[in-house]
């Protein structure tokens, strides 16, 4: 019997910690976009989030879509091969670059490059006591540190995820081109004639709620780690982590949201 | 404050009346308000209780130093001030006015008129010393950003830092300059009323010897009232006009720098002679 109350118990704490965690989260989200909201507003701080986040991660995010491109349009092929279907390659690319892969994937490498940065640098002027050095220059540190990295999240990758669906589309395009034996003009005006609005629009609003939830981890575990080196140290593992997790979990809710009849 | 500390910060105001700090000697026997008048302040973190309703007043324009040991609740003491951490329990005026019942916008308001040193400097990484010098002028003044960084070489050369320094970042400095940097931010907006948190750790005994005379310079040049915290006993006699020795969340003790040495209190004696044998008892695992 008192096995089973431990058990319980353990199982209790656990799911105590996890409330306390989504409180606390949810309520640091709330500070940060009610920061965003009222002045001032550190429009330096945003503009170095914006390059850090936007143009530095272009090389990884590009290299990304496209060699995502490339292995969609050949695994379709192969794959569709089978039910004499090869002619849907086109179609299949651009959808599964616009609505999903686009948004998931530039938002994955994008949580493992900032969410981590942002979770290292902001954990280290916490652990340094720059943070309180900002509060004594009567500077509040969530308008300085936070505000500026959730509009640049929500501004950069959607700019990112364009770009991305541009060059997955014409990594498609050159293996299906090249190897596959497609022509140009059939394989664009395949693509074109089967893309709709929405597809695209779901993606960059995808990719705006994934910016927003990597600078919101990044900054929040930043912001409240603890104990030097190694809690910063943690601090970077559980933003990326949980930056990752997020983005899958509130795909397929968006994928519902826009999708589901 | 000790006159002999050496001055390169041109003419002072002039030189205050050292005032005994004690609890209750400000208002009632001198009748002079204190700038920050504490009362019954109480903090503990979880079961350790770490301020157990400290009375302190320090009057305007004087420099107060809290001595005790690593542990005994100074830095806890400071934060609470700056209001870096709520309290449990307790008053905390400056200048008449309850700090604790302000909101948000007001002791905005009142830290902008504080100057900081912290223990490790707490500058910021990611911006040039000239930036971090005037950072508060610069966010909260609205000064233009040329006009900052001539501020800023104007506060450092004050300090005995060169023009070139401005462009450095903090990495590139050694100790002794990014506390002096550090100083220079904390005194950048002329604040009336200064913090100092363990201003001399990690310092060679020269260096430790400048940074207090810079110290007591800018103090007595801007006419602050300075609240210190360290346990460097030497430092605690160069910059204090009021040493009070914080012990068990309480303090103890206090008295001119002076009497430190032969306070006639055991706790104080111990400390400041650095004995081992007395009644403060480290707690050490073996």
């Amino acid at each position: 019997m008192n096995a089973v109350l431990d058990s319980l118990a353990v199982v209790g704490r656990g799911a105590i910690g996890a409330c306390r965690i989504a409180g606390s989260l949810v309520l640091f989200a709330a500070s940060g976009v009610s920061h965003l909201l009222r002045p001032p507003f550190y429009w330096r701080m945003f503009l170095r989030a914006l390059v850090e986040m936007a143009y530095f991660s272009l090389p990884v995010v590009a290299l990304t879509a496209i060699f995502t491109g490339m292995v969609l349009a050949l695994q379709t092929y192969t794959g569709f091969a089978r039910f004499n279907a090869q002619s849907a390659v086109a179609n299949v690319v651009v959808i599964s670059l616009t609505r999903e892969l686009g948004p998931v994937l530039a938002g994955l490498m994008v949580a493992g490059r900032i969410g981590a940065a942002t979770a290292a640098e902001i954990g280290t002027m916490r652990v340094t006591d720059q943070i309180d050095a900002l509060t004594t220059l009567s500077t509040n540190p969530m308008k300085y540190l936070v505000a500026p990295r959730l509009l640049a999240g929500i501004i950069a990758l959607p700019a990112l995820v364009v770009i991305a669906d541009i060059l997955g589309v014409m990594g498609g395009f050159i293996v299906a081109n090249l190897k596959l034996g497609f022509g140009v003009g059939a394989y664009l005006s395949s693509t074109f004639d089967f893309l709709r609005t929405i597809d695209v629009v779901s993606g960059l609003v995808k990719a705006a709620v994934f910016g927003f939830l990597i600078a919101l981890l990044g900054c929040y575990q930043g912001y409240r780690s603890r104990g030097g080196a190694e809690g910063v140290g943690s601090a970077t593992t559980a933003a990326v982590v949980a930056a990752s997790i997020l983005i899958l979990a509130f795909d397929y809710v968006l994928t519902e949201l826009f999708f589901a009849r | 404050m000790n006159r002999a500390a050496p001055s390169s910060l041109g003419p002072l105001r002039g030189a205050p009346t050292p005032r005994l700090s004690h609890p209750r000697e400000g208002t009632e026997e001198t009748g002079q308000q204190p700038k920050i008048r504490i009362r019954g302040l109480r903090k503990s973190f979880g079961d350790k209780l770490v301020l157990d309703g400290i009375d302190l007043d320090v009057m305007p324009q004087t420099s107060t130093v809290v001595i005790g040991g690593s542990g005994s609740g100074k830095s806890v003491l400071l934060k609470c001030v700056l209001g870096l951490l709520e309290p449990d329990d307790g008053t905390i005026e400056i200048d008449g006015r309850d700090v604790l019942r302000m909101s948000r916008r007001e002791r905005e308001q009142v830290r902008s008129h504080i100057g900081m040193l912290f223990q490790n400097g707490a500058l910021f990484d990611s911006l040039p010393v000239w930036e971090n010098v005037t950072f508060g002028l610069l966010a909260q003044h609205k000064m233009a950003r040329r006009e900052g960084r001539q501020r800023a070489a104007e506060i450092l050369g004050q300090l005995g830092l060169g023009p070139s320094v401005g462009a450095l970042y903090p990495a590139e400095l050694s100790g002794g300059m990014q506390k002096r940097v550090a100083l220079a931010r904390a005194i950048a907006a002329q604040p009336d009323i200064m913090f100092f948190d363990e201003p001399t750790t990690g310092l060679d005994p020269i260096m430790s010897a400048v940074i207090d005379g810079l110290i007591v310079d800018c103090v007595k040049r801007l006419g602050s009232t300075a609240v210190a915290i360290t346990h460097d006993m030497a430092s605690a006699r160069r910059i204090g006009d009021i040493i009070a020795m914080l012990h068990h969340g309480r303090i103890i003790w206090s008295g001119p720098p002076t009497a430190l040495m032969d306070s006639g209190n055991p706790e104080v004696d111990q400390f400041t002679h650095g004995r081992r044998e007395g009644p403060i008892q480290m707690e050490l695992r073996r």
